[in-house]
C-alpha cells in the first residue's frame, strides 16, 4: 500500500513538472528573459462610456502598463505588438498556439473587459504556448476609475504564475519630491503608483520634510517635518490629511519607521548632543527608551516578526549596523567590513538587511544575511542611500545624487531600483528630482 | 633603566610630533587644516569681531583650538548682551546617510553649546537645532565645501 502512495506522489510530481514548462527562476540574475505576447485586452461592443475614460482604447492601455510592468522586471522580454498574429477577442477564446510559437513567444496573455452600469468587469488568461494550455484565469469586476490597478493586479497574478513569488505592482512608492538650487532645496511628500504614474503630493513645500515611510496597511506615512522650526517625527492619514506630532519630546525626533504590526513607531530621539533608539506606542502613547548610550544611535528597523530592531550607532567610533531584541537587549554589532555602514533595512521576508556602505568616498547599496555574514554589494556610485524593499523581497529602491559643480550645478537627486540579484538597475521615472523613498505592501491584499 | 625608560618616552613624543607636523603640513592646503576649514570666506559675524561659525573635521563633533577661541569670543558677547538668546545650528557636509548626519548635526550643535556653557552663559539661552546635511552653505561637491558645510552656526533669535 504504501509502495502505490510513494509511486502515485512521484506520478503527481512528474506530471506537475510536465505541464509547468514555463517557470522563471529569479534567484538568479536572469540574463535570457522569458518571450511573453501580451495581447490588447478585448473591449466588449456593450460597452458604455464612463466618466471621460477612454473605454475604446482602455484594453489598449491597459496592456501597455502589464507590457511595462513586466519589462520593469527584466525578467521579461514584452514582445512588440505589430508581430501579433490573432485578434484580442478571438485569441482570448483560444489561441492558435502554433501561430503564437512562431513569433517565438512562450507565454501568452490575453483578455477582455466590459464597462456597463459604472463597472468594469475584466477578464484575463495566462497561457503556456510551449504546452498549448491555460495556466491561469481570473476574472474580477472594479469602478472603471480603478482601471491602472486592474493593470497591476493582472500583472501581479502572472508574476506570480510564472515566477511562483509574489508579485509587487499594485503598490505605491512615497517619496520626497524636491526641486529648487541645491542650497534652497523645496522638498514636498509625494506618493506615486511604484510605476510613477499618478503622482500626488501630500504637503506644500512651505516647510521641510524627510525620509517618509508607509504603515503596514499603507494607509498612514510616519516622516520628519521641520514645521515651526521644530524637527519632529510626524504621523499622516494619507486619506484624510490628517497630521499630528508623534509624542511629546523636548528635542527632535528623526528616522522614524513603523514596527511590523502598525500598533508602534520606532525613531531617534536626541538630548544634549545625544541621540537614542525609542518606540511610541499609538493607541497607548507610552513612550518607551530602547538604547541608552553616549553614542549615536538611529535609523532603527524592524524584523518582520517584530522581535528584532536593526539599527545604525557609531559606539564602536565609526557607523556601524546593530542587531539587538526589540526591547534593546542582547545588542550585536554585524558588520566589520571595510568602510562604514548606515541605513539598516530588513527585508520583508527576514532573511536579509539592505544597507548603505561608505568606503573610499564610493557609496554602495547592499545585502547581508542577519548576522552580517553573506554581504553582497549590488551597486556603486558617487552618493547613494536609503534602501527600501519591494514587498516580495526581490527589489530595492533607493535614491541617488550626482556630483555638483562649484556653484552647485549639474546636481540632481532620482529614484533607482535594483534587483537584489545585482541585475536590472534601473531609474524610476519622477515628475521632479526625488529622494527617500519608500516602497509600500500590496495595496489588493 | 628608568632613565631609559624615560629617554625611550621622550624619544616616541619626538617622534610622535615628527609625524603629526608631517601630517598636517601634508594635508594643509589653502583653507584646510586636516580637513577642518579654516578660512573665513563663509562666516559672517554676530557683532565686530565675533564670528558666528565654526568648523568641524568629517565625522568628528571636536572643538578645535580656532573653534574654542571664536566660541570663546561668543561667550563673551553673550555675557555682555544679557538679553540675547541665540540658536546653535549644527549641520554636516553631504557625504553621509540621512538619518546620521542630523545626529551628527545635533551633537556639533551642541559641543559648542557646552562649549559657550563652560563660559558661564545659561543653557536656557541656548537652544540648538541640527538641518543635518540639508542646509548646505556651498552648494559644490568638493572637500573645500564640505569642509564649509561641516559647522555650527550661531545664530541671534532676538
Amino acid at each position: 500500500m504504501k509502495k502505490i502512495i510513494l509511486i502515485l506522489i512521484i506520478n503527481f510530481l512528474t506530471f506537475s513538472k510536465l505541464f509547468a514548462l514555463i517557470e522563471i527562476d529569479i534567484t538568479r540574475g536572469n540574463l535570457d528573459p522569458l518571450p511573453i505576447a501580451i495581447s490588447p485586452l478585448h473591449v466588449d461592443i456593450k460597452s458604455e462610456n464612463y466618466e471621460g475614460i477612454k473605454i475604446k482604447e482602455l484594453g489598449n492601455d491597459i496592456s501597455k502598463i502589464v507590457e511595462n510592468n513586466f519589462r520593469s522586471t527584466g525578467l521579461f522580454n514584452p514582445l512588440k505588438k505589430e508581430a501579433f498574429v490573432q485578434k484580442p477577442d478571438i485569441a482570448h477564446l483560444k489561441p492558435r498556439f502554433e501561430d503564437w510559437r512562431l513569433i517565438k513567444a512562450q507565454a501568452l496573455v490575453t483578455g477582455k473587459i466590459l464597462v456597463k452600469d459604472g463597472k468594469l468587469k475584466v477578464e484575463f488568461r495566462l497561457w503556456d504556448l510551449a504546452a498549448a494550455k491555460e495556466m491561469t484565469a481570473l476574472a474580477f469586476t472594479t469602478t472603471p476609475s480603478n482601471w491602472r490597478r486592474v493593470a497591476h493586479i493582472i500583472s501581479d497574478k502572472i508574476y506570480e504564475r510564472l515566477t511562483g513569488e509574489e508579485g509587487y505592482f499594485d503598490t505605491r512608492i512615497i517619496y520626497v519630491a524636491e526641486s529648487g538650487p541645491k542650497n534652497q532645496r523645496v522638498k514636498k511628500l509625494a506618493i506615486m503608483d511604484q510605476d510613477g504614474a499618478k503622482t500626488k503630493y501630500l504637503t506644500l513645500g512651505n516647510e521641510l520634510v524627510l525620509t517618509p515611510r508607509f504603515n503596514p496597511t499603507n494607509q498612514m506615512v510616519t516622516y520628519m517635518s521641520y514645521f515651526r522650526n521644530m524637527p519632529r517625527v510626524y504621523l499622516l492619514d494619507i486619506e484624510t490629511g490628517t497630521q499630528e506630532v508623534v509624542g511629546n519630546f523636548p528635542g527632535m525626533t528623526f528616522a522614524p519607521r513603523f514596527s511590523p504590526d502598525g500598533k508602534k513607531i520606532v525613531m531617534s530621539f536626541a538630548k544634549d548632543g545625544n541621540s537614542d533608539i525609542y518606540t511610541m506606542d499609538l493607541e497607548s502613547r507610552v513612550v518607551e527608551r530602547i538604547t541608552d548610550h553616549s553614542s549615536i544611535d538611529t535609523s532603527p528597523s524592524f524584523s518582520p516578526d517584530g522581535k528584532f530592531i536593526a539599527f545604525n550607532s557609531d559606539r564602536s567610533g565609526l557607523q556601524q549596523i546593530y542587531v539587538m531584541r526589540s526591547d534593546g537587549s542582547g545588542v550585536k554589532r554585524i558588520t566589520f567590513g571595510n568602510g562604514i555602514y548606515g541605513t539598516p533595512v530588513w527585508s520583508p521576508r527576514g532573511d536579509l538587511i539592505a544597507f548603505t556602505k561608505m568606503r573610499k568616498g564610493r557609496f554602495y547599496i547592499g545585502v547581508m544575511r542577519t548576522d552580517g555574514t553573506g554581504e553582497r554589494l549590488l551597486t556603486e556610485n558617487y552618493y547613494q542611500e536609503a534602501p527600501s524593499w519591494s514587498p516580495n523581497g526581490r527589489v530595492l529602491v533607493f535614491y541617488r545624487e550626482t556630483k555638483a559643480g562649484s556653484k552647485g550645478e549639474g546636481f540632481s537627486a532620482k529614484l533607482w531600483s535594483i534587483d537584489i540579484t545585482g541585475y536590472n538597475e534601473r531609474r524610476l521615472k519622477t515628475e521632479t528630482d526625488a529622494s527617500d523613498p519608500s516602497w509600500s505592501s500590496l495595496l489588493s491584499k | 633603566m628608568i632613565f631609559n625608560k624615560n629617554l625611550k618616552n621622550v624619544l616616541l613624543v619626538i617622534f610622535a610630533t615628527l609625524i603629526l607636523s608631517a601630517c598636517s603640513t601634508a594635508k594643509k592646503s589653502g583653507n584646510i587644516d586636516g580637513d577642518v576649514y579654516t578660512g573665513k570666506d563663509t562666516v559672517e559675524y554676530l557683532a565686530s569681531g565675533v564670528p558666528d561659525r565654526v568648523f568641524f573635521a568629517t565625522n568628528k563633533s571636536s572643538l578645535t583650538t580656532a573653534s574654542r577661541a571664536t566660541l570663546r569670543k561668543q561667550a563673551n558677547y553673550l555675557r555682555k548682551n544679557k538679553k540675547l538668546t541665540v540658536t546653535i545650528e549644527g549641520h554636516a557636509d553631504e557625504r553621509g546617510t540621512r538619518e546620521y548626519n542630523l545626529a551628527l548635526g545635533e551633537r556639533r550643535a551642541n559641543a559648542a553649546r557646552d562649549y559657550l556653557m563652560t563660559y558661564g552663559i545659561s543653557g536656557k539661552r541656548i537652544s540648538v537645532i541640527s538641518y543635518g546635511k540639508e542646509k548646505p552653505v556651498n552648494p559644490a561637491s568638493s572637500p573645500l565645501a564640505w569642509s564649509q558645510n561641516r559647522r555650527s552656526v550661531t545664530v541671534k533669535v532676538n
